[in-house]
């Protein structure tokens, strides 16, 4: 178990889900487009699925596996609902472009 | 723990009631059945329980007084739905549900004791409203407020998520006992402070605070209104209470280092929220800032956790959602009335129907903190207690703010003192008028009897 911790260690993994945590963030903040902005949220969850296995290895510990597990449903159920309204707005407006939602401006 | 188990299990009978062709009888059964499982939960008070699940609920009397709360809304927003929902008779069974689990949502974020149950909890609670803020399929509104709601919602999960990864790195556990050991332990790592400042970004989003606020008044404007009433009460008060649970409770030590930011966050959220406030003409708009203003006044608890905070919280949490209700179930019963949420619609509500006028200014001169009604006492106990722990200057700030929020309250119950431009009758459903009666009598009694809603 500790033997690939060994080679790579949990440093790197800390640095690679920060780097995919990050590209998820900035993919959130300046994509418009509602569906690239489900998957760089997603990418933000499985970047901390990642490290969670990661820690969960270094502590030799299962509740961080476990917890991925929690994460993907509540991943899961979230896409779905995001969906849902994603459809509900299509049918309105024709359009999943962010910007195009003003109907609640100031 | 058995209130968690049994708000569940009527959650899924609601969903399920649709196939039994008990279509009529959802409400009068959920709200029956809610005030069994409140009285349930009112026996576990001053009760000491071992933790539940293997230390995944801990069931104290701060999470019972929660409970109870958290309940009394649930109840007062579904009686509310009776006539709110007429239109709308065919998806009964699924609005009562996805409220009910809400509920659980909050009632599992009340009594956590372990990062795992915190998180379900929160995204069980987001989730459901979610779905609710879209609820209005046709009104494009409606699925902005969703939409906008989901993306900055599952955005702030996100940030939460890796917090509390990070804090398991550092402390190698998701139990709160261990991570509090950690917390005061000697020297905790880098990783366990950046854990602490995402988890309290996300926390800060969920409650609305300033700067995280912008999402607040769009999606409470643009949500239907029964359910902005249940995103401001029963949503800001769990989140406040996972909130204290998890700053005032489990990271004291290393969280201390965060004060001044806080103490920053608290004077801005009072400011932008009451400056924001002034300039509305729409009253739901009003009530969302003025919800910011009042996450202000809750954020105080977090400052300053000391044996008083959780009772200064819970009487604070009383006060604001009882008169949020009471002014919300009017404004539901004005705006189906007149079909507009301005203040407008207000004019002359005291020649037309004084009762209901008298119970709106009831609940204006609750939330804008005047006396005898419990949100003068709910202002006093933060206030003083800020001032016990040396936050002299905060205390004078939020006190020259409160004062200015006086103008936009008055305005509403001047609004509805001046002459009637028509003569329409106007004669709101029962429902809304026993609901609004109930939350000021609970704040009247509040006021009168502080002690009685104290955390022992």
């Amino acid at each position: 178990m500790l033997a690939i911790l060994d080679v790579v260690s949990i440093k790197y993994y800390l640095i690679l889900s920060a780097f995919l945590f990050t590209i998820g963030v900035f993919g959130v903040l300046f994509r418009r487009n509602a569906i690239t902005i489900f998957m760089c949220v997603e990418l933000m969850l499985n970047s901390v699925n990642l490290l969670l296995v990661a820690f969960s290895t270094y502590h030799h510990d299962a509740s961080g596996q476990v917890f991925v597990f929690f994460v993907m449903a509540v991943a899961a159920a979230e896409v779905a609902v995001g969906l849902a309204i994603l459809v509900t707005i299509f049918r309105n407006i024709h359009s999943v472009d962010i910007d195009d939602l003003k109907a609640l401006k100031n | 723990m058995k209130t968690l188990t049994y708000t569940s299990l009527l959650g899924i009978f609601c969903m399920l009631a649709e196939i039994l062709n008990l279509r009529k009888f959802i409400i009068p059964i959920a709200l029956v059945a809610l005030c069994v499982i409140g009285g349930l939960t009112y026996c576990d008070l001053n009760v000491h329980f071992e933790p539940f699940f293997s230390d995944m609920l801990r069931v104290d009397n701060f999470s019972t007084s929660f409970s109870l709360l958290l309940i009394v809304i649930a109840i007062l927003l579904i009686a509310l739905s009776y006539d709110f929902y007429t239109a709308q008779k065919d998806k009964i069974s699924d609005y009562i549900s996805i409220i009910i689990f809400t509920l659980c949502g909050a009632l599992a974020l009340v009594s956590f004791s372990n990062m795992t149950m915190f998180f379900i909890g929160l995204e069980v609670m987001s989730i459901s409203f979610y779905i609710l803020a879209g609820t209005n399929k046709r009104e494009v509104r409606s699925n902005e407020a969703a939409m906008k709601y989901f993306l900055m919602g599952s955005f702030a999960s996100g940030i939460l998520l890796m917090g509390i990864t990070l804090i398991y790195g550092a402390s190698g556990s998701f139990n709160l006992a261990t991570i509090a050991v950690y917390a005061s332990g000697q020297n905790p790592d880098i990783t366990f402070y950046i854990g602490i400042i995402l988890v309290l970004v996300a926390l800060l989003f969920k409650v609305s605070a300033v700067p995280f606020h912008f999402w607040a008044p769009d999606v409470y404007e643009g949500s239907p209104m029964l359910i902005t009433a249940l995103m401001a009460t029963l949503g800001k008060v769990a989140s406040f209470a996972a909130f204290y649970k998890l700053f005032a409770v489990c990271f004291v030590d290393a969280g201390s280092h965060f004060k001044l930011v806080i103490a920053i966050v608290v004077a801005l959220t009072i400011l932008v929220g009451n400056l924001s406030a002034i300039r509305q003409d729409s009253f739901k708009r009003m009530l969302a800032f003025s919800g910011v203003t009042n996450a202000g006044f809750m954020l105080f608890a977090i400052l300053l956790p000391n044996e008083n905070g959780g009772s200064a919280l819970f009487f604070y949490a009383v006060a604001y959602a009882l008169s949020s209700i009471a002014a919300f179930a009017i404004a539901i019963a004005v705006s189906k009335f007149s079909g507009s949420e301005k203040f407008d619609a207000f004019k002359g509500l005291a020649h037309k129907h004084p009762f209901s006028a008298i119970l709106l200014t009831f609940a204006m001169i609750s939330i804008a903190g005047i006396p005898p009604f419990a949100g003068f006492f709910a202002k006093y106990f933060i206030l003083s207690s800020a001032i016990k722990g040396g936050y002299f200057w905060l205390a004078v700030f939020a006190i020259i703010n409160s004062v200015v929020a006086f103008y936009y309250y008055f305005k509403v119950i001047i609004m509805m003192f001046s002459k009637p431009e028509n003569e329409d009758s106007f004669s709101p459903n029962f429902v809304y008028i026993t609901v609004a009666s109930i939350a000021v009598l609970i704040t009247i009694i509040a006021g009168f009897a502080p002690g009685v809603f104290f955390i022992h």
